[in-house]
């Protein structure tokens, strides 16, 4: 539905984007991940047709933005960083504008109804929008982006400034809308995007780190299968035992926890899981096993390693 | 096209803009037309629409300064660059917004003829060609104001800027006088709006003053166009 193909965007010496491309399927809710200053908001505006590439091309269900600029911003709702509101327009006379604006073909009054209640905000359409709150200015915004239901949504950053409560309600009409459109929706904050989103592209440095689905993100890029077992008992015996199961490649002892209870990190094969063998090992062995986890990198860690590690970020973009 | 005319009209009339702009025109419109025309006894408005430049010059960049400049601070360019509107669509709608505006000012002049016609038969003719010379000279200010909206965020550069120009060129024709080389001299009184309205005040409708006029607008058109594709490529 939306194919980025190697867009660079140069301010001066500075590349802001560098060489990103990705491809968003039709009815796919990307989330588009990356620090703050990473070149998200500048990929976006070029998705949009706002900002032009300094090189790389964008298609929007098979039209190019630069040379049918009308047909595909006409397929295209944006929510920028900064929603574009006129400040001295109520809501309804804001909306009619903007049906206006983008040549709606929709029965006005219905649509622009049923778009407000979508996002709730029938209740407040008759005041002035520089009266309403920050939450509700934030809807108005993307109740624009909803009109003349396009069939690409991009949303940036949609949730910044809003109370949890906000947040939450947000996320799920984003989720919601994901069903009927196909949604880019850019964020630096990763639990929002593993809420949401089916795929995850991050970007870090104007280049992008990883593109992946969002289950397989940390499973993917940190290539192991690392428990996280704490055990009653002989710290010997147990690591020994331990060392003796099938598919486990190392034992490692991590700390003690108290007087006779161990932590210990263990390392298994590729796509092996050894839960229930490390459980009947040790039941064996009488040595109860108080705590187990997956010690795999949380998203935030995976998040961290990929925009800090600059080395790994070259290798993969030159891979790109 | 029409949903920006629309919006720009809305904003207009929804804040004091217009009507300060109306309550000015308007108000210097009757003075000049009572000093000159009511007090002296003639029909002849051509003194009336002289006078009215420095009025159009004045008032235009209150019209113009927020047109670009303030779309520009509040990030609703966004809005409108990313819609299926082309550049030319929005630029026309600001420009033809702004004129509508000015025509409403100018309607003051339709009451002023028959104000006339209750004392002679006024020649409507000549009053139509004054009427549309103001207009004109308006819309081309009103390019040029535009244009300087569009260079900036902020509305009181835009204003300040486009009241320094107005005045350079409502001075145009002095300064020509003061150049001792002889074609640059011409060159100056040439592009002065001064001499081309002139025609027009008196009642002559000058194809040539027209074409000049129009020149302006689409040039300065032009250039707004200009400016906010530049943005995008920078």
């Amino acid at each position: 539905m939306v194919e980025v193909s190697n867009i660079t965007k140069c301010y001066g010496d500075k590349k802001a984007v560098d060489n990103v491309s990705f491809t968003v399927n039709s009815g796919e809710i990307l989330g588009f991940l990356g620090p703050n200053g990473a070149g998200k908001s500048t990929t976006m505006n070029i998705i949009t047709g706002y900002l032009s590439s300094s090189s790389g091309t964008v298609t929007i269900d098979g039209c190019e933005i630069l040379d049918d600029p009308k047909g595909a911003k006409s397929k295209i709702g944006y929510l920028p960083e900064i929603p574009p509101l006129y400040m001295d327009m109520t809501v309804q006379k804001y909306l009619e504008f903007m049906y206006d604006l983008k040549k709606v073909k929709l029965d006005k009054e219905e649509h622009i109804e049923e778009v407000c209640r979508l996002v709730k905000i029938s209740s407040v359409s008759h005041r002035l929008i520089k009266n309403l709150s920050k939450g509700y200015k934030q809807r108005v915004g993307l109740a624009q982006a909803l009109l003349g239901n396009p069939p690409v949504l991009i949303l940036d950053e949609p949730t910044v400034g809003l109370d949890p409560k906000q947040i939450i309600e947000i996320r799920n009409l984003v989720k919601s809308l994901g069903k009927k459109h196909t949604v880019i929706l850019s964020s630096h904050i990763l639990s929002e995007v593993q809420a949401i989103c089916d795929r995850v592209v991050i970007i870090s440095n104007g280049r992008v780190v990883a593109d992946e689905l969002t289950e397989n993100l940390s499973k993917t890029l940190i290539k192991s299968n690392r428990l996280r077992v704490q055990v009653e008992g002989s710290k010997t015996k147990v690591i020994s035992k331990l060392e003796n199961i099938r598919d486990v490649k190392s034992v490692k002892t991590e700390r003690e926890i108290s007087t006779g209870i161990y932590e210990y990190i263990v390392d298994a094969q590729e796509n092996c899981d050894v839960r229930s063998k490390v459980f009947f090992a040790m039941a064996e062995e009488k040595t109860p096993i108080l705590l187990m986890q997956s010690a795999d990198l949380s998203l935030e860690e995976v998040f961290l390693k990929l925009t800090n590690d600059t080395n790994y970020s070259n290798q993969k973009g030159g891979n790109d | 096209m029409t949903a920006i005319i629309k919006r720009e009209l809305y904003s207009y009339f929804c804040s004091p803009v217009a009507y300060v702009v109306l309550a000015i025109f308007l108000f210097f419109s009757g003075l000049f037309f009572s000093i000159i025309c009511l007090s002296n006894d003639t029909s002849n408005l051509t003194y009336v629409f002289t006078n009215m430049f420095l009025v159009a010059v004045l008032l235009t960049p209150i019209m113009c300064m927020k047109l670009f400049s303030d779309e520009k601070r509040l990030r609703t360019d966004q809005a409108l660059l990313t819609s299926p509107t082309s550049i030319l669509g929005i630029v026309m709608g600001k420009f033809l917004s702004a004129c509508v505006l000015y025509l409403v000012c100018l309607a003051i002049y339709v009451i002023f003829g028959f104000v006339l016609s209750f004392f002679v038969d006024p020649n409507w003719p000549v009053i139509f060609c004054n009427f549309f010379g103001l207009f004109i000279l308006g819309a081309a200010l009103i390019s040029i104001d535009m244009f300087l909206s569009s260079l900036t965020e902020s509305q009181m550069i835009a204003a300040v800027t486009g009241f320094a120009v107005g005045l350079l060129i409502y001075l145009l024709d002095n300064v020509s006088s003061a150049i001792p080389i002889d074609f640059l001299a011409k060159a100056v009184k040439s592009i002065s709006f001064l001499s081309h309205y002139q025609n027009y005040t008196v009642g002559l409708f000058s194809i040539a003053d027209l074409i000049f006029f129009l020149s302006v607008i689409a040039l300065f058109v032009f250039l707004t166009i200009r400016v906010i594709e530049k943005k995008r490529w920078s």
